[in-house]
């Protein structure tokens, strides 16, 4: 009788958070199809998807988020390994590090990009091309605590002084244990990673609107300052786009980060 | 060590070939060719490998920042003063600090409260299993989701013409004297999404959840046996809560808030794209500042944006500690 009683108030609560979760995306969905009058029709979107400057940005965040997953693969994967191999005594130093994205806001972070690479001698700002190798180092740090704690879990997982062992011992160079090694045994633990970086990026306003770069985000608030239907049915896509790339990590993620090809 | 001279030898057996290229530092006695170059045994090389890593931490996350502080502490001219703290006397500046400091710690408590009873009735409660993993994942996205379309989306439901505005509007009844009374209509109330409480809404869309997944492995780690030793002295549920599961979760519930706040304080788009500014937070203050200097004087805007980081120092120092509280009760 008693445990009926605490099952009612849990599914209370549980009803009160699905409703939470659920109505402004349906409130979304139902206003971005709504721009004609008394039908239900898909003008809004589209309108969107006719729109250059969509998929302009749609463009550029798609490929600032692919080069930000490389360079974060790059600059990461080698710096976890070696840090398990010859320094676990960096470990502390590196935590603090890759917290530090949390504690200084993306708005005074950007603020501190600006005033360094908007002067001599690193002066970034003037061209395109330069701006955006800023974004993407801006990317990088801003994604670095998923992507680090992601491959640093993964590498738990691993033995990787036997790896590295064994694999030398079959004359494998550094460059071979990490590519042919330590990579594919890592494969879900960089695929998560990538995966949230990839929808941190898609979704990033601060760095692309302060360094005025055609970004899918500001394009958005651009569009959220005039219009009223289309900015509903480019949050569908955006909530797609995010929730596609979340939703294909936690079934990544569910299927273990333990799992590996070789060793232990 | 041992493993690997077994495996080498193993191998050097079955394959002779497989040894050439061995690397021979592994092995127990030094090679001659190793003997000239004597520095690469300094324990400071074995930090060579994280070098890269360092040196992009230190381009753009270390000097970007030294850079805002040193700028907080010098004149125009450069020359050290503290003359810029007293931007923390303009009032602008302090009211925004107020109101940041306010909107962070109402969402912090309302969706720390919201998140405690939802994670304690899919652990405690024992509902059916698809429930309780539905709601685990529509955390992990929701609690990732914010930002323009998150703004949008609650503009689309509680704003003037939203759906669920639209819904309590038509909740209506014939008055006395034969008018409709629609009582329901929530800007007839003077509720606005626009203002401090839409945006308190509409934080609290990725606060919760954030909660329930910070809170729930605590509450997972609450022992059965607890709750029957408990029982077994007479103790009430009410007594059993007070005396026993409140104060083991203390620590967890006042980390995973402080959480939240700093959650809420960093948030600039949400705001940004629901209120178009209008509501005075520090991040938008600083975001006015960096496109146009308002406060007429840069090295001002600098010593407020290191306010900002200040207080998430504070916030995440706090909740390394009593994280370390927490796990106490948490080996098993």
């Amino acid at each position: 009788m008693k445990a009926q009683q605490i099952n009612w108030w849990a599914i209370f609560w549980i009803v009160l958070a699905a409703l939470y979760f659920l109505l402004p995306m349906y409130g979304t969905l139902d206003f971005s199809l709504r721009m004609e009058r008394n039908t239900i029709s898909l003008k809004a979107y589209e309108i969107v998807f006719a729109d250059p400057r969509f998929w302009r940005g749609f463009q550029y965040s798609t490929l600032m988020a692919l080069i930000t997953i490389v360079v974060s693969i790059i600059l990461f994967v080698p710096t976890v390994y070696w840090m398990y191999l010859k320094v676990p005594q960096a470990r502390p130093i590196m935590e603090i590090i890759t917290i530090l994205p949390f504690v200084i806001p993306t708005i005074v972070y950007v603020f501190g990009l600006i005033r360094t690479f908007s002067r001599p001698p690193f002066q970034l700002t003037l061209h395109a091309f330069t701006t955006d190798m800023l974004i993407v180092a801006g990317y990088v740090v801003i994604s670095m605590p998923f992507m680090f704690r992601a491959i640093d879990v993964g590498m738990r997982a691993l033995d990787v002084r036997t790896l590295t062992e064994a694999a030398q011992s079959l004359g494998s160079n550094w460059f071979q244990v990490l590519v042919y090694v330590i990579v594919p045994n890592l494969r879900v633990a960089i695929l998560s990673g990538a995966l949230i970086s990839f929808a941190t990026v898609m979704g990033e306003l601060i760095l692309a609107s302060f360094l005025v770069r055609p970004a899918l985000a500001p394009y958005m608030a651009l569009l959220g300052l005039t219009k009223a239907y289309e900015p509903a049915a480019l949050a569908i896509i955006s909530y797609a786009l995010t929730w596609f790339s979340l939703g294909l990590l936690q079934i990544v993620s569910q299927g273990g980060t333990t799992r590996q090809l070789t060793g232990r | 060590m041992g493993r690997f001279s077994s495996i080498r030898v193993l191998l050097c057996f079955a394959v002779p070939p497989r040894c050439k290229g061995t690397v021979v530092a592994m092995s127990t006695s030094p090679p001659p060719r190793y003997r000239n170059n004597a520095w690469r045994e300094h324990p400071l090389w074995n930090w060579v490998g994280l070098v890269p890593f360092f040196l992009f931490i230190f381009l753009f996350l270390i000097i970007p920042s030294l850079n805002l502080f040193t700028g907080a502490f010098v004149t125009n001219k450069g020359f050290f003063t503290l003359e810029n703290l007293s931007v923390f006397r303009n009032p602008l500046v302090l009211k925004a600090y107020m109101t940041s400091l306010q909107v962070s710690l109402l969402t912090a408590v309302i969706g720390g409260l919201f998140g405690f009873f939802v994670a304690a009735a899919i652990t405690l409660g024992h509902p059916p299993r698809w429930m309780r993993s539905l709601i685990m994942t529509f955390s992990g996205l929701a609690a990732n989701f914010g930002g323009v379309p998150l703004a949008f989306a609650f503009i689309a439901t509680l704003g003037r013409t939203g759906f669920v505005t639209a819904l309590l509007k038509e909740v209506c009844f014939p008055g006395p004297d034969g008018t409709q009374i629609c009582p329901f209509n929530p800007y007839d109330h003077g509720f606005s999404l626009y203002s401090l409480t839409g945006l308190v809404l509409a934080y609290t869309y990725f606060q919760f959840p954030l909660m329930v997944l910070t809170i729930t492995p605590a509450l997972e780690g609450m022992r059965k046996e607890w709750r029957e030793a408990a029982a077994n002295l007479g103790a009430s549920t009410w007594q059993y809560w007070r005396d026993i599961a409140l104060p083991v979760l203390t620590p967890s519930i006042l980390g995973a808030s402080i959480l939240l706040f700093g959650n809420a304080f960093g948030a600039y788009a949400t705001a940004q794209a629901l209120t178009g500014g209008s509501i005075p937070l520090v991040t938008i203050f600083v975001g006015q500042q960096i496109r146009g200097d308002v406060l007429g004087n840069p090295h001002e805007g600098y010593a407020m944006a290191m306010g900002m980081v200040v207080v998430m120092a504070i916030t995440i120092v706090a909740y390394s500690m009593l994280q370390r509280q927490a796990s106490r009760w948490m080996k098993v």
